[in-house]
């Protein structure tokens, strides 16, 4: 009887341990959106409720017709979209590569793709302001996103090693041996059995560029990111605009990280070998 | 029947070479001379310049301290959540998507995110307020309140980075085999002696992934700062932003980006040579 | 050492009921396997002995006291894993040795034992290599060590030799069973493998559906099966049933006439052991439709049907049948078994 009631003092405890976690995750992001969709008003009401009072979509619609916001959010995307497509176009490639065939440099390549972990890779942003300008890639969105596939290639390439070796090598070899040519038994065989996983790694691909402020707020001064705009125009900007930035940029990443929750685990299983 | 198409795989790798060789290493070697280097002649001018600023020892020491806090508060919170996860059966899907929402924000919105709870009308004030702690609205972000700001700024970055090394942690515990646990259990463990023994020994590479991982994030600190402090906390990384931006002196920001680099270089190998990961010694 | 007694264990998960009141008494020094297909509760009742898993009710006591509630390191004894767990971090002399430091034994006694034990099962060159250098026999000899180097009063393995291959898990049986006889450790041994425990057991429980169907020596479990399951489950062909018309108290076979046990209705089950028969003149004895002849070198395996009903019969190599052929065969009467259809309970032996 005493050890039942030992087990559910633990059970009790462990729960409350869970809860207070899930609290402390979600209850900072429940107040920004408070204070996003409070308004001016909001800001300054003392002592704050903790209930939502006084909250509209107005504030938060006022914040997104200020000048800037759009085109700063439809720049990210941008950056976003480029980050995704080139990791993965070049990733993806040299994943394969890791998966299925053993080289000379393999092991070499293996650690160029490691060592970019050991550095701060936006802080690279910085002497390529001056042959960007050369380029005329300085202030664009288009170098925005080069930096930023930096910081997701490598994450892209070891991910997808990881997703091709999950993929049997008979089950190739079987498309070889029934008349496949390989491209034929990559793109019929391999790249459906991979395309969950794929679809997962640009998800983190469009989250690495679209969190990334450093190297965008450095690379522009007209065409910003969302990120680099809020940074930006930081200090002058009144509270509830600041909060409603914070919601702006929390909500897409959110929705994504939903999305591949699934492969969350599995990824970084891979990813952290 | 891979010997007569050798050249297939180097044709595969062969953008992410190009691209990291253009994007990464390049970039690298360009910002090593142009810290190093006044008017194409090597000099350590700028380095000078770096270390005689006002601000230059107050951004290394903030930083350490940031890091040293950090960092291993990520780590035994990462633990403590992976182990709680691990005995729950119903529910643990739920538990570890909530944990991860974090790693979608960005450390801008997570500065915005406790900027709204530490501000002078904000939420903390109302709690301590409400508790009859307080009697008015209190400033916790300036720089007459260091303190304050300090653990500010190091809650929002725990807040915000613990879910990348709970989910390194948790992937690592799951390779875990339970028997390992449940043998330990049955030869007399207690399950403190379990955890240190077996189970952190066996999650070593993902516990040094994490490490590395966070431990270089962290000297990178930047946004999450600016937001809550603004200038009032000066960190490398913002000085490398503020020499580069607004004093527009390019070598200088280069100084303080090889500082950082070899500050996560140095960590990195610190972590690859303590925490020895030998795959004979691995499930 | 030491004697268990199960009480009445019963384990639910939800409404699933894996173990549904199980009972056993295992003496002192005893070997005792459980054995029974996949699911069938057995790996459930030896986590719950272990206290990895908490019974829903019943009691279990070792050497009269009860250990429900106790934690595992508190009952005294050990386990050996079918995964084997050992632990890939520590060298083989640290995982022999694992068991006696959590006791906080002092060193020279800890160096005793893990010597003891590994002379015992022949690993004292790998003491100090790691377990990932090893073989898989190599490894189920150190946690067998492991087990032993803390001289447990109960030994639990579970499937310790599934992972094997064939020709390793026939030498390992042997040598477990002459380094657990040295030891004379009292055992429960866990697996779905009749023949590891028909070998290697004093005494069989048979599991299935969560219910033990038979406790017994080998020898008693192969020729008096208790139920129609133990019967099919033990030996190789599984035993024959074949039903039958009984008339005043007997069942006629060919020319000759059995008694059948008391209380049995129009029909009774006979439970035939293929090998028991031997082969009869022809229009004599009991008929079969041979489908398949194959000769195993050692013996001779005939397929096909008796009453319409399909059998396995084993006669010696020197017999030649053909695909197809009628053949007749004769029973020993004291090695038949007789079984209600319905129950599938079989009848009490005749003394």
């Amino acid at each position: 009887m005493s050890n039942t009631s030992f087990i559910s003092a633990r059970r009790l405890l462990l729960w409350s341990g869970i809860v207070a976690l899930c609290a402390w995750v979600l209850v900072p992001i429940y107040l920004v959106a408070l204070g996003a969709l409070g308004g001016r008003s909001g800001v300054y009401q003392w002592p704050k409720s903790i209930l939502p009072t006084g909250v509209s979509l107005q504030p938060f619609f006022l914040f997104l017709k200020t000048e800037g916001v759009v085109q700063s959010f439809l720049n990210s995307l941008g950056a976003a979209g480029i980050t995704v497509a080139l990791s993965i176009l070049l990733g993806a490639p040299a994943g394969y590569a890791l998966a299925r065939y053993n080289f000379r440099g393999k092991d070499s390549f293996r650690i160029l793709v490691l060592l970019t972990r050991a550095f701060p890779l936006a802080i690279l942003a910085l002497p390529l302001t001056v042959s960007f300008i050369r380029l005329g890639l300085y202030d664009t969105v288009i170098g925005v996103g080069l930096i930023h596939t930096v910081l997701a290639l490598p994450f892209a390439a070891l991910v997808t090693q990881g997703i091709f070796l999950g993929v049997p090598r008979e089950l190739e070899e079987a498309a070889w041996v029934f008349g496949c040519t390989r491209i034929q038994a990559f793109f019929k065989i391999v790249a459906p059995l991979a395309l969950p996983g794929l679809v997962a790694t640009a998800v983190f691909a469009f989250v690495i560029s679209w969190n990334e402020v450093f190297a965008a707020s450095v690379l522009t001064v007209r065409n910003r990111t969302l990120t680099a705009y809020l940074l930006t125009v930081l200090s002058e900007s009144p509270m509830h605009y600041r909060f409603a930035g914070g919601l702006l940029l929390i909500l897409p990443s959110v929705v994504f990280i939903f999305a591949v929750r699934r492969y969350l685990f599995a990824i970084w299983g891979i990813s952290s070998k | 029947m891979t010997q007569n198409r050798s050249w297939i795989p180097y044709l595969l790798i062969l953008p992410t070479v190009f691209f990291l060789g253009l994007l990464f290493i390049a970039p690298l070697v360009q910002t090593i001379w142009l810290a190093v280097s006044d008017n194409g002649m090597p000099s350590l001018a700028n380095m000078r310049t770096m270390m005689i600023d006002i601000n230059f020892g107050r951004s290394i020491l903030n930083t350490f301290l940031l890091t040293l806090v950090v960092v291993p508060v990520q780590i035994a919170m990462a633990l403590a959540m992976g182990t709680m996860v691990s005995k729950v059966n119903g529910g643990r899907e739920t538990i570890l998507w909530i944990w991860t929402i974090p790693l979608g924000i960005s450390d801008l919105a997570a500065g915005m995110v406790w900027l709204s709870i530490l501000q002078n009308t904000g939420y903390l004030n109302t709690l301590l307020f409400s508790m009859g702690l307080i009697e008015r609205q209190t400033a916790w972000l300036t720089y007459q309140t260091p303190v304050a700001l300090f653990v500010g700024i190091a809650v929002a970055e725990i807040w915000r980075g613990t879910a990348i090394v709970m989910i390194i942690i948790v992937a690592g515990l799951n390779q875990v085999p339970k028997e390992f646990k449940e043998a330990a259990e049955i030869f007399g463990a207690s399950p403190w002696t379990r955890f240190t023994r077996i189970t952190l020994p066996l999650i070593r590479p993902a516990l040094q992934s994490a490490l590395i991982l966070r431990t270089v994030l962290a000297f990178e600190v930047f946004a999450v700062v600016y937001a809550l402090g603004g200038r009032n906390f000066p960190v490398l990384v913002g000085e490398a932003y503020n020499w580069q931006n607004q004093n527009q002196n390019y070598s200088v920001a280069a100084a303080y980006a090889v500082l950082i680099m070899v500050i996560s270089l140095i960590a990195t190998l610190f972590y690859l040579k303590v925490i020895k990961v030998d795959p004979e010694r691995l499930p | 050492m030491a004697n268990i007694v199960i009480d009445s264990i019963r384990k639910d998960f939800g409404t699933f009921q894996a173990l549904k009141e199980v009972s056993l008494t295992i003496n002192d020094g005893e070997f005792v396997s459980l054995l029974g297909p996949s699911g069938c509760g057995k790996t459930t009742l030896l986590r719950i002995i272990a206290g990895l898993e908490t019974g829903t009710s019943g009691d279990i006591s070792v050497d009269g006291r009860s250990i429900v509630g106790l934690p595992p390191k508190d009952r005294g004894l050990a386990m050996v894993f079918q995964n084997y767990a050992v632990f890939p971090h520590m060298t083989v002399y640290e995982n022999v040795a694992f068991g006696l430091r959590m006791q906080k034994a002092d060193e020279a006694r800890v160096k005793k034992q893990v010597e003891k034990a590994a002379a015992l099962l022949h690993i004292e060159p790998n003491l100090g290599r790691y377990p990932n250098k090893l073989s898989g026999g190599q490894r189920q000899r150190v946690a067998v060590a492991r087990a032993l180097a803390v001289e447990p009063r109960v030994l639990l393995m579970d499937e310790p030799l599934s992972n094997l291959d064939a020709l390793l898990r026939l030498e390992m049986r042997t040598e477990l069973k002459t380094v657990l006889q040295a030891a004379g450790t009292t055992t429960i041994y866990v697996t779905h493998d009749q023949t590891e425990a028909m070998g290697l057991s004093d005494r069989i429980a048979v599991v299935h559906d969560g219910r033990i169907e038979q406790v017994g020596t080998p020898v008693e479990v192969y020729n008096h099966p208790a139920t129609r399951f133990v019967g099919s489950f033990i030996g190789n062909p599984p035993m024959n049933f074949i039903s039958m018309p009984v008339t005043a108290g007997h069942v006629a076979i060919g020319t000759k006439r059995f008694a059948v046990p008391a209380g049995s209705g129009d029909t009774i089950l006979l439970g035939l052991r293929g090998e028991t028969v031997e082969r009869a003149p022809h229009g004599q004895g009991l008929e079969m439709q041979v489908r398949v002849a194959e000769p195993m070198g050692s013996h001779l395996l005939l397929t096909g049907s008796i009453l319409g009903q399909a059998a396995r019969v084993i006669l010696p190599a020197t017999e030649t049948v053909r695909n197809g052929e009628m053949i007749g065969l004769t029973l020993d009467a004291k090695r038949l078994t007789w079984l209600s259809p319905d129950s599938g309970i079989s009848y009490p032996a005749a003394a």
